[in-house]
């Protein structure tokens, strides 16, 4: 980390920014000076790109995809093409060979690529959505919790500090067992049937938003608590008070821009612990209705016959995998980039 | 010290009985039973199954009835047999008046008949117990090493590979990593079983297996998958410690005054740099602990977890509070225990 190095660095991020930009200048704002560090960071843009491709995979999944997710073709039940046994030489004796599947079809004759496209969609939701929760329920306790202190924060951090000493996973299985009533139906009117309507319309996916949301904010309290409570006592603060700002105005213009960045950042890492949990709870199928694909039930489908046809597990574990790299490589690097520690180095 | 171990335990039984309560309430607010089946049963049948197991009683009753029979221990004459609704984990004979103490009924099993919940317990926790009580000692072995490795020669070879190693455990979670492994290792080359488990009782001191080729055969697989992504997290927690107390003032007085590099690293480094490592321990069981019932699953290993998941869409009741109560007090319990070892380990910790 020379002098000399950082200078060109800095140059070239200046060459490389917006025309027009003062050489001179010496300071960057916070954002700019991680921006050009979360570029410079390999691992982080292969990471950033293989998320774009994604998000474009599940948006145009129907384009991708040269069948649905549900058709089922039944004589054609875990078929391969005939690139799949001489990857898997496993199978070579049994296998029945078709041209028309680009991984082969699972055990209902479905064709499994079209469902690992149609799989990130469930992947990509609970990855934007599950953060989207935990901020909004998180944010909003952790801040009140914070800003007015006293006793409304004691009593509100023994309630975090409840919940917080109840398993995590064990609780979203119990809420998902409560919303998935088995072999009954709600009355129409009620609110569980309103509820069970949406659900269904999302194929499964709006109980496993409220499970994650219910169960992730408690971090996200905490930390946005405690970073409240280091800004509320500042200059600034008290200035706003004096000039006669409400309590919403200085939470919502004061304090909230200047707490975002590590709150924004602790969520993304968590991001592939919302993807993991989406996939375990399909796994043990308490997750999506069938016959929605999430990658989870796949892999669950593909690993009872994992012995006789190996790639219907394989694929979607290797897409699951690669999605869950390209999150945590996007994350550590926007960790590092926005380390205040780590400002003006490379 | 000792009256901190008191409150945690007092706020561990009001966590316990939080939750017991919100899982009681949560699975009879569901609508249906368990007795609903695809041909329903005569409402008759229903309605003696239900006295049998006493659902027809009010719910809070009902609630106070299982309090009762799990968490109070009462005196009865008769001695344990093997009657379905009186097994309890404990029997202590008094040796007065033909006296038994009794404790810890969880109840029978609805949809296992002739097996209670203490059944599943006795004959699948052991399992259970030791696959991850391996994937603890599998993500140990791998991750403090790595770490310390990473650490010492950071910024080689050993560094990137470790640290590359470790983002790779880190996104491969045993859902992906079993199958992989599975197909690898099992159906490709055949060098490992692909299900099953290579211990049966009896067990040492109540759930280790005898040490035996044929145990770590099963055994290799499972731990592996379940214990690799934790090992990734200590690894990366270790280097960061580590290179962190190096820098330390009396790491610095450590070798002004002579001592070996080794002495140093091990006897003032290590000891201080281990201390986030242990920390950690605590909701990295607990992930072990939710992470076994996967993978139970994909390698068809007879433990708990697969009781756990079926008898929630069975709705069989008393299992599903008795799994649920037993993983939240190992989950509870190695919370305290690591909190204590935190403050043996750290002088400058003091709770009160």
């Amino acid at each position: 980390m020379s002098a000399q190095n950082k200078s060109t660095g800095l140059a070239e991020a200046l060459n490389g920014g917006a025309g027009g930009a003062p050489l001179s200048r010496k300071s960057e704002s916070l954002w700019a000076d991680a921006a050009r560090r979360l570029l410079r960071n390999r691992a982080a843009i292969l990471g950033g790109v293989i998320v774009i491709l994604l998000l474009l995979t599940a948006i145009f999944a129907p384009f991708i995809a040269p069948r649905t997710f549900a058709e089922q073709v039944l004589v054609d039940n875990n078929v391969v093409p005939s690139w799949v046994p001489r990857v898997f030489p496993s199978m070579r004796d049994y296998a029945r060979i078709s041209g028309d599947y680009l991984l082969g079809a699972d055990y209902v004759g479905r064709d499994l690529f079209s469902r690992i496209i149609y799989g990130t969609r469930i992947s990509l939701t609970v990855a934007l959505i599950g953060p989207l929760i935990s901020l909004l329920i998180g944010v909003t306790f952790g801040s009140i919790s914070g800003y007015f202190g006293g006793r409304v924060d004691n009593l509100m951090m023994r309630i975090v500090d409840v919940l917080y000493g109840f398993p995590g996973l064990l609780f979203i299985i119990l809420l998902m067992a409560f919303f998935r009533g088995t072999l009954s139906q709600p009355e129409p009117g009620t609110f569980a049937y309103t509820m069970s309507e949406i659900d269904r319309r999302m194929g499964g996916m709006f109980f496993i938003f409220i499970g994650i949301g219910l169960t992730a904010w408690e971090t996200m309290a905490r930390l946005t608590r405690g970073q409240v409570l280091s800004v509320r006592e500042k200059e600034f603060i008290e200035a706003a008070h004096t000039i006669g700002a409400g309590n919403l105005r200085i939470m919502f213009r004061h304090i909230l821009p200047n707490i975002v960045g590590p709150l924004v950042v602790s969520e993304t890492l968590t991001i592939p612990s919302y993807i993991s949990t989406e996939a375990f709870l399909s796994f043990i199928g308490l997750g999506v209705n069938p016959p929605t694909p999430s990658w989870g039930a796949m892999i669950s489908d593909g690993s009872a016959v994992v012995r006789s046809y190996p790639n219907q597990t394989i694929f979607p574990a290797l897409a699951l995998a690669i999605t869950m790299f390209a999150f945590n490589f996007l994350g550590d690097g926007l960790r590092d980039a926005l380390d205040p520690r780590l400002r003006g180095t490379q | 010290m000792g009256r901190y171990i008191v409150r945690r335990l007092l706020w561990m039984l009001v966590v316990l009985l939080a939750l017991s309560a919100i899982t009681f309430f949560l699975m009879h607010a569901v609508p249906g039973g368990p007795f609903d089946r695809e041909k329903a049963l005569p409402p008759e049948i229903i309605a003696n199954l239900e006295q049998r197991y006493h659902l027809d009683e009010p719910l809070l009753q009902q609630y106070a009835r299982y309090l009762y029979d799990v968490f109070i221990p009462h005196l009865s004459r008769t001695p344990p047999g093997r009657s379905l609704m009186d097994d309890h984990l404990i029997n202590i004979n008094l040796r007065v008046g033909g006296l038994w103490l009794k404790w810890m009924n969880f109840g029978p099993s609805y949809h296992s008949l002739s097996r209670t919940v203490n059944d599943i317990f006795r004959q699948q926790l052991p399992i259970s117990a030791q696959l991850g009580t391996m994937a603890l000692c599998v993500a140990l072995i791998i991750g403090v090493p790595m770490g310390i490795m990473a650490a010492l020669k950071q910024n080689t070879i050993f560094d990137y590979v470790g640290m590359s190693v470790a983002i790779f455990g880190v996104s491969v979670p045993v859902i992906i990593l079993g199958p992989i492994l599975v197909w690898i290792f099992g159906v490709e080359l055949r060098w490992l079983p692909v299900t099953g488990w290579g211990a049966s009782p009896p067990y040492i001191l109540g759930f280790l297996p005898r040490p035996s080729v044929e145990f770590f055969r099963y055994a290799a697989m499972p731990s592996v998958a379940l214990g690799l992504g934790s090992s990734a997290i200590i690894a990366r927690l270790t280097r960061a410690s580590l290179l962190q107390v190096i820098r330390e003032d009396y790491i610095r007085t450590a070798r002004a005054k002579g001592l070996a590099e080794r002495v140093v690293i091990v006897r003032h480094a290590l000891k201080n740099s281990l201390i986030p490592v242990v920390t950690i321990l605590g909701p990295m069981f607990a992930a072990l602990v939710t992470g076994t019932f996967v993978t139970e699953t994909i390698f068809g290993i007879p433990g708990m977890g697969r009781y756990f998941v079926t008898s929630i869409t069975n709705r069989d009741y008393p299992v599903i509070m008795g799994t649920i109560l037993l993983y939240a007090v190992f989950l509870v319990v190695a919370n305290l225990v690591v909190d204590i070892v935190y403050a043996y380990l750290d002088p400058r910790i003091r709770y009160t």
